[in-house]
């Protein structure tokens, strides 16, 4: 199971990348946990300076955009 | 992987078949506006000469032409983007002393992605990473405000010289302010959790860089300019259209007596509006357009329009979780008071030009 964090202060192309991770865990079937991390000061524990940030079981796979599902596919099941 | 190498090799030629293809387009489009608003013109049968004739073609000629600078600048700066990262800036940054640092931090402001949303993470994060505080400021204030959809959309609008002297003149309000609160000595009024995580952070400014291939970064320009064009394509016909309309609609000098140069009391007055104000570059367009047109100065108007995307209550609030009151007020102080300053030079420079 993967433990997926999408970081991210709560502006509109956090929400998005939200969404779009979500989709492609469905329809990839891939089992996986998704949370959302609002809070500032542990945004900061992951050295991430411009969000959202995709985060995928501890590791730092994407910052400052939204990938595109073909990406988000390769970040989420490498 | 293996498997994967000769697709993913295909799909990055198709996506840069595709941009070569998009910039052969873009060019031609761009270099025929002209004929092609006659054109249109002579279709409809309305003669240039008439006042509503002239004023038809200004607007079918202006509106796609801002719209493709628009569209090119952006596309360019969305792929550029994935080069230059909010960390590798920090990474160019850390370390760096006041003066030339704040010179490098105020121009990297213009081309690293910047978002308002993600200014306090990026403030702690330089912070941390050992960027001097005053650095920090001049590429918080030059981020916003001196960015390529304003210099794009000023040079569309108002031709190279105005977009060339705003970005000069916003490069140094965001190096003289930065300097200014680096000399200060804020660094105790920063929030007390800040100063905690700047003592206790292990760390370290490396930056490896996203390995992304070519074709997420072409995607990037593309959801760039879907973002940034989707969002102010409006504001730009709302502005041109105003422009049009105000081509020998209202009187000339209307604005003349209020926010023309011999008010010199206009600038502060503009600049104290501005500040509480929020809008972006292309939002604020369509009034910038309007008090030109009506013969408001242009060191006045522009004063005000950096005093609205620099400077604005929300990014106070946002602010507020990193920053004290004191050193809030000292930021927005040193800002206004530079910009002030840039609409007299402004003021100056072009009564002479």
């Amino acid at each position: 199971m993967k433990q997926v964090k999408i970081l991210g202060t709560g502006c509109a192309k956090c929400s998005q990348l939200a969404d779009a991770v979500k989709a492609v865990i469905a329809s990839q079937c891939i089992d996986a946990e998704v949370e959302k991390v609002e809070d500032i000061q542990k945004i900061m524990a992951y050295n991430v300076l411009s969000t959202p940030a995709l985060v995928v079981d501890g590791e730092v796979r994407s910052k400052g955009r939204v990938p595109g599902l073909d990406e988000l596919k390769d970040l989420l099941t490498r | 992987m293996n498997m994967n190498q000769p697709e993913q090799t295909s799909s990055s030629l198709k996506a840069a078949a595709m941009t070569v293809v998009a910039a052969v387009v873009w060019l031609l489009l761009y270099g025929n506006l002209e004929p092609a608003a006659d054109f249109l013109l002579g279709v409809a049968g309305i003669s240039r000469a008439t006042r509503f004739g002239e004023a038809l073609h200004f607007f079918i000629y202006e509106v796609p032409k801002v719209l493709l600078l628009l569209t090119g600048v952006v596309f360019v700066m969305g792929v550029v983007h994935t080069f230059i990262s909010a960390e590798r800036t920090r990474a160019i940054l850390s370390g760096r002393r006041a003066g030339a640092g704040n010179m490098l931090a105020a121009s990297l402001g213009i081309v690293t992605p910047f978002c308002s949303c993600s200014a306090v993470p990026l403030f702690i994060g330089f912070l941390q990473a050992g960027v001097p505080l005053g650095v920090t400021f001049s590429f918080l204030i030059s981020a916003p405000m001196v960015n390529e959809v304003a210099l794009a959309l000023l040079f569309g609008m108002f031709g190279w010289k105005v977009a060339l002297l705003y970005m000069a003149m916003g490069l140094l309000v965001a190096v003289a302010a930065g300097m200014i609160i680096g000399r200060l000595g804020m660094e105790r009024w920063l929030e007390d959790w800040v100063q905690q995580m700047q003592q206790n952070c292990s760390c370290g400014a490396d930056e490896t860089g996203d390995a992304m291939s070519w074709n997420s970064r072409l995607y990037n320009g593309v959801t760039h300019v879907r973002e940034i064009v989707g969002k102010v394509w409006l504001y730009i016909v709302l502005g041109v259209g105003l422009g049009a309309g105000i081509h020998g609609y209202v009187p000339e000098n209307f604005m003349a007596s209020v926010m023309g140069r011999d008010a010199w009391w206009s600038v502060p007055a503009a600049v104290l509006l501005g500040v509480p104000m929020y809008s972006n570059a292309a939002g604020i367009l369509p009034v910038v357009q309007a008090l030109l047109g009506k013969g408001a100065a242009l060191g006045t108007v522009m004063a005000f329009m950096m005093s609205v995307i620099a400077l604005s209550a929300p990014e106070m609030i946002i602010l507020r979780k990193v920053l004290k009151p004191q050193l809030i007020a000292v930021f927005a102080g040193v800002v206004a008071l530079g910009i002030m300053l840039v609409g007299f030079v402004f003021n100056a420079v072009f009564s002479t030009l």
